[in-house]
């Protein structure tokens, strides 16, 4: 699934919070979305969501534009991990993935043995199979995001959208999700906090200043020293990380 | 069977959510005839039967009296306690998955109140004053406009906010019971006892003649509501997830908002003011089977047609001959529950 974010403007309550902004990611690709608090990341990816319509430009899947299919069509092609996962009520850790079926059912359809084939295998690929029974709020963070990455698995959607999946998630939670989600096989586009994390798994990234893109490519190549400084306000050393050989970025204040 | 209840987190899970709903229709079918049978004259259920069974085959079944009591007067009220109480049960979950406030109900909210205060304008002032209108068209419409309010209180830039939504609620509902007793105070005291059954609640003096049309929106509504399960378990997820799942968040929610008012308003216009059933029954029915609307919705319906039958029975007996209004035992089981809830959710919050 190619998507193609075209000269996008999202404004909320008549202020512009990003502004023509250009973004392709390419069947496949993991794409990070950096850039400091207020750049207008999670904005930007509600017009993927279909949560904020662009008060100009495009975005578009495989060339169709998003805005103009129907909401459960454009759900089979792109799935979406919110920032906020909570939900209001007990749902047991299957319900919470069945929901995932919703874009392939009609208003009368009843859950089939296929759709539970569907959640039971999405569950299996997040490691969460032994927990489909327990209740959703009895999971612990790095777990729920799990399974908020299974409902999105069971959309059986091309192209996975996710804000900030590592928040609050601890250090071993956090790389594992990001494991996971790299091994997925899908297209990926995903607003990140750590430029480590953006530096070691991401194909390529798009930073967002002031919500207009400051700069896009891969990641050692716009993430240089000075760049990191301009934009972050930090002081970085960029090399290869001695126990993975990935890209690492340290970051140090610039008082130090 | 035992591996069958145990599956699952909730209390009832899996394939026991079947039987359950089996159970609250045959519950159903028994408190119906027990409504039918009891009353200032207890009848015997061999001829409950007898009449019902003839008006439903279309031959004639004999005695004149029995026919009149059970045909003419019981079976319409039961009819109209059991269709109200699905729908202010179906009506409540689907404003408890809207706000995303447990707390809410059409009472709570202040649509129950708006809703009395345009019918009791409309029978004070006379049908003609408002045109066209009727009672339920002006129920209706003053149910929307408390509701609208309650909204633009209850929001800030465009999101709702949770603490904020009931106070407003709460506000708006006082109002319009202030102005509905204002309304009391001036028209001619024979009227009176008409109007305090707008504040009350009674499923009393229903005939079939004037059931039709308001059964037929209240069974309309509620089916509707039923069939939007995966969109109210979407909406449970927040409105950006709601989205990312397909659902078109503002069509769901102007659609539910507008049902669940229709329902609130034509409900009022026939039995009155009935509080709280929207927020007791939906969270019984959450409490036994979990938060998936695919379920709540079903239990939530049924069993707010047996609960309001039954409390209309009780309506009936406990100080015979006289009988009470619903409302008052609805509200006085209601507030209990109520702040029980405020205190177990703020519990779990701190």
């Amino acid at each position: 699934m190619r998507l193609v974010i075209a000269g996008v403007t999202a404004e909320i309550e008549g202020t512009p919070i990003v502004s023509e902004v250009d973004l392709v990611a390419e069947p496949g690709m993991f794409v990070g979305l950096i850039g400091p608090n207020g750049s207008g990341k999670s904005t930007l990816l509600r017009t993927v969501y279909r949560s904020l319509r662009p008060a100009a430009g495009a975005v578009s899947l495989d060339g169709d534009d998003l805005w103009r299919m129907r909401a459960r069509h454009a759900a089979r092609r792109r799935a979406v991990v919110t920032q906020h996962g909570d939900l209001a009520g007990e749902f047991s850790v299957a319900e919470v993935v069945a929901m995932g079926r919703a874009p392939h059912k009609g208003l009368l359809d009843r859950e089939d043995a296929a759709d539970r084939a569907v959640v039971a295998e999405s569950l299996e690929r997040v490691g969460l199979a032994h927990a489909s029974d327990r209740l959703f709020s009895t999971l612990s963070g790095g777990e729920r995001q799990r399974a908020l990455v299974a409902r999105a698995l069971a959309q059986e959607a091309p192209l996975l959208v996710l804000d900030e999946p590592t928040n609050h998630l601890d250090v071993r939670a956090q790389l594992g999700l990001l494991d996971l989600v790299r091994s997925l096989g899908l297209t990926l586009l995903t607003a990140l906090h750590d430029l480590d994390h953006a530096a070691a798994y991401c194909d390529r990234v798009v930073v967002l200043e002031h919500g207009r893109v400051r700069a896009s490519g891969p990641p050692l190549e716009v993430l240089t020293p000075e760049f990191v400084a301009e934009v972050f306000g930090v002081r970085a050393h960029i090399g290869a990380h001695p126990i993975t050989g990935r890209p690492h970025i340290a970051i140090a204040s610039l008082v130090d | 069977m035992a591996d069958l209840a145990r599956r699952g987190p909730h209390m009832v899970s899996g394939r026991m959510t079947g039987v359950l709903i089996a159970g609250l229709v045959v519950a159903l079918a028994l408190a119906a005839i027990a409504a039918i049978s009891i009353g200032s004259v207890n009848l015997p259920v061999g001829s409950v039967w007898r009449v019902v069974g003839a008006h439903l085959t279309g031959s004639a079944s004999g005695d004149p009296l029995r026919e009149q009591v059970v045909w003419e007067i019981r079976t319409p009220r039961v009819l109209v306690a059991a269709l109200v109480g699905a729908g202010l049960s179906a009506a409540g979950v689907a404003l408890q998955a809207l706000v995303r406030n447990p707390l809410a109900d059409p009472y709570v909210l202040g649509i129950s109140s708006g809703a009395s205060l345009g019918a009791v304008l409309v029978v004070s002032s006379g049908v003609t004053l408002v045109g066209g209108l009727g009672v339920t068209g002006a129920a209706f419409a003053t149910a929307v406009l408390s509701v609208l309010v309650v909204y633009l209180l209850a929001q800030r830039g465009g999101r709702l906010l949770d603490s904020r939504l009931v106070l407003a609620g709460v506000a708006v509902g006082y109002l319009c019971s202030a102005a509905t007793s204002y309304i009391q105070l001036q028209v001619d005291p024979t009227e009176l006892h008409g109007l305090m059954f707008w504040l009350m609640g009674s499923v009393a003096g229903v005939t079939w003649s004037d059931l039709g049309l308001p059964a037929a929106v209240i069974a309309v509504c509620t089916l509707f509501l039923l069939a939007q399960g995966r969109g109210l378990n979407a909406l449970a997820a927040g409105d950006d997830a709601a989205a990312g799942l397909g659902a078109s968040v503002r069509t769901l929610r102007i659609a539910l908002l507008v049902v669940a008012s229709l329902l609130t308003a034509t409900s009022v216009s026939v039995v009155g003011g009935i509080g709280f059933v929207g927020l007791m029954v939906p969270h019984t029915a959450r409490f036994l089977v979990g938060g998936d609307h695919r379920r709540v919705l079903p239990v939530a319906t049924l069993g707010g047609a047996v609960f309001l039958v039954a409390v209309d029975i009780a309506a009936r007996t406990v100080d015979r001959p006289n009988e009470l209004p619903i409302g008052i035992f609805t509200t006085g089981l209601g507030v209990p529950f109520f702040l029980w809830l405020l205190r177990r959710r703020s519990g779990g919050e701190h």
